[in-house]
């Protein structure tokens, strides 16, 4: 009996975890049964839903802390960052991972996921987004296994890796920004049916500059929860430093954002009392609020108070691409959409594994250490990373 | 030369003959309570709206520069030099872009099928190589439904307007999205007809195209960038590291 226990959840957390995955698992068994009819609230009218707005698409921009720091780290060479380098390439790993998993939930046809590999529609926006997602995510993955060769000890495959290090990394940032554009470019076809405080020419470029500021938050986000976990964290000047890129970065994209919607004639639209002008000011005010308050010293100078801000931004940007997604499409397809217990279901199982994952690599694999110098073909003993 | 339908809402009189035509084409059942559906869906690939005494017909439209075909990341749609947009199953991810992105919503989903299809009206292709009729012209007993060649029935049609200028709103399907190989002729504004919204006459394709378009420059620029970039902050700090070499006794 006693035998048994030891394998029960022990703290809150891990009870959460377990119904989650179990919930996930009963969700994804009716995904199978009953065909996406019985899974989701899709319709005809209204095709794309949860699974697409916010695994997808705010997945993909969430992990795009990888390629900015990638940059900031590999090309600009700023050296301080270094630390949550892996940390983060790790985040972005996992979650094309998760952004791959829910894409088979949400094909009809998910044992075909790699068709578009062979069969080529090279003026297919989805073409380009399938490409970007294969060739990133064996990117990211490239970037990642330094770390487990490390852990493993194995010098010449690392000696080889570094060599790579740099060219990986630019096409990485390359892909990156053709992902992060192109899955705002998906809705450019829609311009009938996506309301217009939405809908804009600008979208793709919109799509890859915000995901460069909710890069920035997931960093500070990343930080936050792994001091708490791992008693490591980054100096408060990095942070604070941070905060302030992150400040300017989503100043010049309200900006543009606002300038667009006026030179459209759009604004006029915020005077209509409708679902469409609520969510969007919502969305304004996630990001407008932390934006103000990250450019005073007090708060960038306080930890808690950058992982707030980080809070509001990652906030403000799921809200913007469910916007995009779901909210700026129905009165087009004429349709009310509310996703299933069973699109919920399958999205918080697909976060608490990307928690879970995160957590397991993070005790396991020397991600919070500096890169280990290679001293005379031996890596340096590991005692000091693993710790 | 490409095929096209014309249909004619003043000669229309609501018989159904065209939807039970095409059910039968399908092998999909058709009984009243089918035919009292006025939506499309996937197993009604053809369907008569009622508006108050007007009728309007529904199904793929055939456009000339089909935007489910542009979208489409594996090449599933196609549309064939003889007109109609074609729709291959064996290619088909279940993405669902096409349904998203059509201008028409005209593609549905086998939602509760294991291995869902795609379902739209093919302009039985099938049928008219072999040099038959679509089915639901063959069935229509009034005309309303003509297949012919595209351009002849846009001159039918502009006949038809003109001779009877009272009687008819207009022609639809010329311009709209690039052009459709569906054309109508009705007695009431299209706006008042089903979702028939005002389209730019050019195809929606371009609007993805132009950033498409992009991808090599973004490529080829990026990467040159970058390593130009990587190179001389690489340059920079080999220098420093030197200098503090040097200057070290
Ligand atoms: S659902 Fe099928 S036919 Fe439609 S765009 Fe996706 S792969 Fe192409």
């Amino acid at each position: 009996m006693s035998r048994w226990l030891g394998w029960l959840p022990r703290t809150l957390w891990q009870w959460i975890f377990w119904l989650l995955i179990l919930g996930g698992l009963y969700a994804a068994y009716v995904r199978v049964a009953y065909g996406l009819g019985g899974a989701t609230n899709l319709s005809d009218r209204f095709p794309w839903g949860l699974w697409i707005g916010f695994d997808v698409l705010c997945g993909v921009g969430l992990a795009a802390g990888g390629f900015t720091l990638a940059t900031i780290v590999h090309v600009f060479d700023v050296k301080r960052y270094r630390p949550i380098l892996r940390a983060t390439i790790l985040t972005a790993f996992l979650g094309y991972g998760l952004v791959i998993l829910a894409l088979l939930f949400d094909l009809g046809r998910p044992y075909r996921v790699w068709h578009p590999l062979v069969m080529w529609n090279p003026r297919s926006v989805m073409f380009e987004v399938a490409w970007c997602v294969a060739l990133y995510t064996t990117v990211l993955f490239l970037e990642f296994i330094p770390a487990v060769f490390e852990r493993l000890g194995w010098v010449r495959p690392l000696g080889w890796m570094r060599s790579f290090s740099v060219p990986i990394v630019i096409a990485g940032v390359i892909l990156s920004t053709l992902h992060q554009s192109s899955l705002g470019s998906l809705y450019l076809i829609v311009p009938d049916k996506l309301y217009p405080l939405w809908y804009t020419p600008l979208l793709p470029f919109f799509f890859f500059l915000s995901a460069i500021c909710v890069g920035f938050a997931m960093m500070l986000f990343e930080s936050w929860h792994s001091s708490r976990a791992f008693g490591k964290q980054l100096e408060l000047p990095l942070l604070a430093s941070m905060g302030r890129v992150l400040a300017v970065l989503l100043s010049v994209y309200l900006l543009i954002r606002f300038l667009d919607l006026y030179h459209r004639g759009v604004l006029p639209r915020l005077r209509e009392p409708r679902t469409e002008t609520y969510l969007f000011a919502l969305e304004a005010a996630l990001l407008l609020v932390p934006m103000v308050l990250l450019f005073l010293r007090s708060i960038r100078l306080s930890p808690a108070r950058l992982y707030g801000c980080a809070l509001l931004v990652i906030f403000g940007f799921v809200t913007n691409r469910l916007n995009v997604s779901v909210t700026g499409m129905e009165a087009g397809s004429g349709v009310h959409y509310v996703p299933k217990w069973t699109e919920v279901m399958v999205t918080l199982a697909i976060i608490a594994l990307g928690f879970a994952i995160f957590r397991f690599a993070a005790q396991h694999l020397p991600i919070f250490a500096e890169e280990v110098p290679i001293v005379s073909g031996r890596p340096v003993p590991l005692a000091a990373a693993g710790d | 030369m490409s095929r096209a339908i014309l249909y004619d809402s003043t000669k229309c009189i609501g018989c159904r003959l065209c939807e039970a035509a095409c059910a039968e084409r399908w092998g999909l059942p058709y009984d009243e309570k089918v035919a009292a559906e006025e939506q499309l869906s996937a197993h009604k690939l053809t369907v008569i709206q009622t508006h108050g005494d007007h009728f309007d017909r529904r199904s793929c439209m055939h456009c000339l520069e089909p935007t489910c075909v542009a979208v489409c990341p594996v090449g599933a749609m196609k549309k064939t030099a003889l007109g109609p947009v074609v729709y291959d199953e064996s290619r088909c991810i279940g993405c669902r872009y096409c349904m998203l992105a059509c201008p028409f919503q005209v593609p549905s989903y086998e939602w509760s099928q294991p291995l869902p299809r795609v379902r739209k009206c093919d302009m039985c292709y099938e049928r008219q190589l072999a040099g038959q009729l679509p089915a639901c012209v063959e069935a229509c007993p009034t005309g309303a439904t003509l297949c012919g060649e595209r351009d002849d029935l846009i001159a039918e049609a502009e006949r038809r307007v003109a001779e009877n200028s009272d009687q008819y709103h207009g022609l639809y399907g010329v311009m709209q999205a690039g052009g459709t190989s569906l054309l109508f002729v009705t007695a009431v504004p299209y706006e008042k007809l089903c979702l028939q919204r005002p389209l730019p006459p050019q195809p929606l394709s371009v609007l993805t195209w132009r950033m498409l378009a992009r991808v090599p420059d973004i490529v080829v620029v990026g990467a040159l960038l970058l390593g130009g970039i990587w190179w001389i902050t690489r340059r920079r700090s080999e220098v420093a590291a030197a200098e503090a070499l040097e200057e070290e006794p």
